[in-house]
């Protein structure tokens, strides 16, 4: 790796345990190597962002970590201990909880059911689904006060009410570590501002975040650290307050660090 | 099912677009009631089915010169309806978790022989404990059921496990079954069964008779009644404490009275079907009673294949809305990709609705071998077919994820109703399955269409 862990200014937590760090994580398919040898780290209170180009292998590693596939090769330690995530129920066991790109709801059923799913509230051996609404209640309506359909399928909702199912349940079992997968692309500027805060205040109460995003301004807005990959490999990891957004542009276009940018190839990136 | 309509439903408000297609029409002419029936919160297909079940009979009664509706034919058509309709509950959830069963038939088939066997052969003679134990019955049903199980979750694991299309593998099962029962016997009829057993298909042997009787019928009726309104009242009770909102009390009252209607209803009509005069007299004459000139009412009440499909119901009920298999089942059914990544094990779900699907086919083949006191090598035949149209007129979308149980049954009694109607009215069978092919085709597809609009 060109570029070391905490380039610039110290991180802010140089003498702490990272809440999570990937080691050296490798994933094919057949014979395409989607990830290779890739490092990354977290820590608690920290957003850090993980931008690249299509196909960079973006999700793919955060699949790893959040047991939807499981890694070929390499670590992963949460709290500094070496974790195996075999399926995502290993990654919520630890605290790690996933909103995906797809959202992956089960349109055919309601917010609550959707917000418990694989983690039902059971009464009498039966589901109890007035304590689930009630949780969903008050979880979806800290991200989104005029949310009122918590009977009818998710599939009927708008896509900022069904984003906010996807981050309901992602929150609800006190997570310590979140990915989101490109959590705001399918919203309007209002949702988009309400995930924003949302972020900073799961950010202050200590959680963890890796932000995966296309839209660079969003990784500012958001992040501390931002980790840039380029067809399966890190480029880097830099400091947000060290690089400019047309560095982390060359990062992600070029795939270079951005000490070994040109001006002439910065030059060539505005056109 | 909500049918988009001005001023209701998501916070965004819904345009009320132009009506496009002869399914949005329809559905834009019925908004202003199922804005009404929302308060309600009843599920407006279920009523759909109600309405055409209501039409289907009152025209064969007209036709039928009064026949069809008589206490007599309801009673039949109850009985006829019970064993497709028990399967029927657990196809729902085979066909909601996007997979089908087409080896029901042939499964049924083969466990109703080798329950026959069990009784009529292999423990009465093999054993030697001779015929008319009075434990055969339950032991037979009991290994029936698990056999049934194994064989129905057999298929699942190669389904859930191997990954085999479930088309194919109960397509190889609808044969491997079928095969298997000329193994037994080489193509002979098993009978008879033993005599409790019997009573398990609603018929009579001697005095016997296979249903409740008069007072254990209304005694069912008043326990569901009031089962019904307690489940009301809790639930209520369970909503006001979480401040969720409540159905109005008009509202309630009504869909208790009803449910509470229907079921009283039903047993009403099987108390009003006399035992048949010879074994009311050969009744009368053992309980030392004498028989009034006018002829001896002996009430039948509710048959037991009846009162099995009833508990049948309830149980896949609960197991479908009320446990996490139920709700992993429609969860793997609305997205696959979402259920696993939720954690659930779809594999092992998959695999435990064909096994569920296996037990009711035992079920189902107890009260067909019972009904016909004999195994006969073409038990079953076609049943799938009957099974899945009732699934799918009840409401259940091959798209996976919607279907209920309760729908499926109506289905089922929609279905049978077809068949017995015509059958009164002397049409052959080869019309018979014209016509309910057609009505197949034609009630999945007007629900495909109001689906689309409510969309």
């Amino acid at each position: 790796m060109a570029v070391s862990q905490h380039a610039g200014t110290p991180a802010p937590s140089t003498q702490r345990v990272p809440l999570v760090e990937l080691r050296n994580i490798r994933v094919s398919f057949g014979g395409v190597r989607a990830v290779e040898g890739v490092s990354m780290d977290l820590y608690p209170g920290e957003v850090v962002g993980v931008v690249g180009g299509n196909g960079a292998g973006k999700t793919t590693l955060m699949r790893t970590l959040s047991g939807a596939r499981p890694p070929d090769g390499g670590q992963i330690f949460v709290n500094g201990q070496p974790v195996s995530i075999a399926n995502p129920r290993d990654a919520k066991a630890l605290g790690i909880e996933t909103i995906y790109q797809t959202l992956a709801l089960a349109d055919n059923l309601d917010a609550p059911a959707n917000c418990f799913l694989g983690r039902e509230l059971m009464g009498g051996g039966s589901l109890n689904d007035s304590a689930m609404e009630s949780e969903t209640r008050k979880v979806i309506g800290r991200l989104n006060p005029n949310f009122k359909n918590f009977k009818t399928p998710v599939l009927r909702l708008s896509g900022g009410q069904r984003q906010a199912v996807a981050i309901a349940r992602a929150i609800q079992f006190n997570a310590k570590v979140l990915i989101m997968d490109e959590p705001t692309a399918a919203l309007g500027p209002a949702e988009t501002s309400q995930v924003h805060n949302l972020v900073r205040q799961l950010k202050s109460e200590g959680i963890g975040i890796f932000l995966v995003s296309h839209d660079i301004h969003d990784v500012f807005d958001l992040s501390e650290r931002i980790s840039v990959m380029y067809h399966g490999r890190l480029v880097g990891t830099v400091n947000k307050n060290d690089v400019t957004t047309d560095e982390v542009l060359g990062m992600i276009i070029l795939g270079k660090p951005p000490t070994k940018l040109t001006s002439q190839e910065l030059a060539e990136l505005h056109g | 099912m909500s049918v988009s309509a001005p001023g209701n439903a998501t916070t965004e408000g819904t345009q009320p677009a132009a009506p496009r297609s002869f399914g949005d029409s329809v559905s834009a002419a019925f908004s202003p009631i199922t804005d009404r029936l929302r308060v309600l919160e009843v599920d407006t297909r279920m009523l759909g089915m109600l309405g055409a079940l209501v039409i289907i009979w009152v025209g064969f009664n007209i036709l039928s010169g009064g026949t069809f509706l008589s206490p007599r034919n309801l009673w039949n058509l109850s009985v006829q309806s019970a064993s497709i309709a028990i399967m029927a509950t657990g196809m729902v959830l085979i066909i909601v978790s996007r997979n089908i069963d087409l080896s029901v038939g042939s499964m049924l088939g083969f466990l109703g022989y080798t329950m026959a066997m069990i009784q009529a052969v292999w423990i009465p003679n093999d054993l030697g404990f001779g015929h008319e134990q009075p434990w055969i019955w339950i032991i037979t049903l009991i290994l029936g059921i698990a056999l049934g199980f194994f064989v129905g979750g057999l298929q699942g694991f190669v389904v859930a496990y191997a990954g085999v299309p479930s088309f194919i593998v109960t397509l190889g099962g609808l044969l491997v079954w079928r095969g298997l029962i000329f193994r037994y016997a080489q193509g002979q009829t098993i009978a008879p069964m033993e005599s409790t057993f019997q009573m398990l298909g609603g018929g009579t042997v001697g005095t016997r008779v296979g249903a409740l009787g008069e007072w254990p019928s209304w005694i069912l009726g008043i326990v569901l009644s009031v089962a019904i309104v307690y489940l009301q009242i809790s639930s209520r009770r369970r909503r006001r404490k979480y401040g969720f909102p409540v159905r109005p009390l008009w509202a309630e009252g009504l869909v208790g009275a009803v449910s509470c209607g229907i079921v009283l209803g039903v047993v009403l009509v099987a108390n009003n079907y006399p035992l048949p005069v010879n074994v009311a007299i050969a009744y009368a004459e053992e309980h030392g009673i004498t028989v009034p000139p006018g002829g001896l009412f002996i009430p039948t009440g509710v048959a037991f294949p009846v009162l099995i499909m009833l508990i049948v119901t309830l149980v896949v009920t609960f197991l479908a809305t009320r446990r996490r298999f139920g709700r992993y089942v429609y969860a793997i059914g609305g997205n696959p990709d979402a259920a696993s990544l939720a954690g659930i094990n779809v594999r092992r779900t998959i695999m435990l609705t064909f096994a569920l699907m296996g037990s009711l086919a035992a079920i189902s083949a107890a009260v067909q071998t019972a009904r016909l006191n004999a195994a006969v090598t073409n038990l079953g035949v076609q049943n799938e077919l009957d099974v899945i149209s009732a699934a799918v007129i009840g409401g259940t979308s091959f798209s996976g994820g919607i279907g209920t149980v309760p729908g499926a049954i109506l289905g089922a009694v929609v279905m049978q109703s077809l068949r017995s109607g015509m059958v009164l009215l002397l049409v052959d069978s080869p019309t018979q399955d014209i016509v309910v092919g057609i009505v197949l085709v034609v009630a999945v597809g007007l629900d495909t269409l109001v689906r689309r609009r409510s969309r």
